[in-house]
């Protein structure tokens, strides 16, 4: 019984040591530039937050080279509805028109749904339970999408797959760049996804839309308007 | 014939409920001003609020009122409309802009989180736009001079996609 308790008192600090390095190591990466070579690929994740921050993203993804992202992974909060329609009207446009061949479109685009972690006016309080519900949720898909790029720009939605994408690197069983796009509508302070993502060193590139907020966040990088 | 002199204002609150807006453009006040710069027909888009505008067919000179809740698309209002007074929300705002139609921006001062004010206020500092609130509507008609108007230039995605390919090391043109 001692002689357990003794071996536990050196697995624990050990285990945690190696953990530390390991966070140490992932922190030091991100931000850090890659080198695909352009006859690569990226499995893409691409995060739709419905309304505006929809539009956005979609004009993002409209100036893509999308031969490099691809396949391409769309997830939309359950509670909308209309954010991965536009995605899938994007997408059925790129398909030239000779070819009706329906299962090669299906191969480079997908569209899934995820549990929303908050909605609009939720309390902070219980979007604690129901974000540790939707972390789960999104460390599922995480697994089934295993993305290589993800790109975001809020709401709350991005927050549990950047925090599942964050865990898979830490456990080295995938490394992915997260790329987010603060919202057009944020001209003076960021939103509360941004401003996890900005103080947490998550993203691993991190845009603006207006000059003022590039001089508050010195690490974000602006990059005009998409609208 | 009759077309040329129809001036349209189209009110949009989007899917939001904006009682206040809704309520303010229905006023005699702000009706009256609308008349007064020349604008013969106001059609609102009301949304999911309670008030209920009073519709007038506006044969007696005055001004001509429709409205309804929601429609799949107000890019056929916003066209044919020339001004508009909107809510804050992005979406609305951009595609108004992209049209060139003159606009005013009211803000819901009911929001909590209102940081939609921003983006409106950045927007009317560079000319792109009116901004006011329920309460002060009929003061932004009575002032506002469209000829102050500047034009929005769209922005686009391309710095985006540029830093991006820059970053992960595929050639960025």
């Amino acid at each position: 019984m001692g002689e357990q308790i003794g071996n536990f008192c050196y697995i624990l600090p050990a285990i945690v040591a190696i953990l530390m390095v390991r966070v140490t190591y992932v922190f030091y990466w991100v931000g850090k530039p890659l080198q695909f070579s352009k006859y690569e690929r990226v499995r893409t994740l691409i995060i739709l937050g419905s309304g505006g921050h929809t539009a956005e993203m979609l004009s993002i993804v409209n100036v893509l080279q999308k031969d490099w992202f691809t396949p391409r992974f769309y997830v939309a909060a359950a509670t909308d509805n209309m954010s991965l329609q536009k995605a899938q009207v994007l997408e059925e446009a790129l398909v030239p028109q000779d070819e009706t061949n329906s299962n090669k479109k299906l191969e480079v685009a997908k569209f899934m749904q995820i549990y929303r972690s908050r909605e609009v006016g939720q309390s902070y309080i219980t979007s604690i339970w129901t974000t540790l519900i939707a972390v789960m949720h999104a460390l599922w898909l995480t697994i089934k999408i295993r993305p290589q790029v993800i790109i975001c720009n809020g709401p709350g939605t991005c927050i549990p797959l950047c925090i599942a994408a964050f865990v898979f690197k830490i456990a080295g069983l995938r490394w992915s760049s997260i790329f987010y796009v603060e919202s057009i509508a944020r001209v003076r302070k960021l939103s509360l996804s941004g401003l996890l993502l900005y103080k947490l060193h998550m993203a691993d590139q991190f845009y603006v839309q207006w000059p003022k907020l590039q001089r508050k966040y010195p690490r974000a990088q602006y990059v005009g308007c998409l609208m | 014939m009759e077309e040329e002199k129809k001036r349209t204002v189209f009110v949009t609150v989007g899917t939001t409920c904006f009682d206040a807006l809704v309520k303010a453009v229905d006023s005699h006040q702000v009706k009256e001003e609308l008349r007064r710069k020349g604008y013969t027909h106001l059609v609102i888009q009301m949304g999911r609020g309670s008030h209920i505008p009073s519709k007038f067919s506006g044969e007696d000179g005055s001004l001509a009122v429709d409205y309804f809740t929601f429609s799949p698309s107000i890019a056929d209002y916003l066209r044919s409309a020339s001004l508009i007074i909107s809510h804050a929300g992005s979406g609305s705002i951009f595609e108004t802009l992209r049209l060139g139609k003159p606009l005013i921006v009211v803000v819901n001062e009911d929001l909590m989180d209102n940081h939609q004010s921003e983006l409106a206020e950045e927007l009317a500092d560079r000319k792109h736009l009116f901004y006011g609130s329920p309460r002060t509507l009929h003061d932004t008609i009575r002032a506002m001079s469209l000829e102050s108007l500047l034009p929005y230039q769209p922005g686009n995605a391309l710095p985006v996609a540029k830093l991006m390919n820059r970053f992960l090391g595929f050639p960025s043109g």
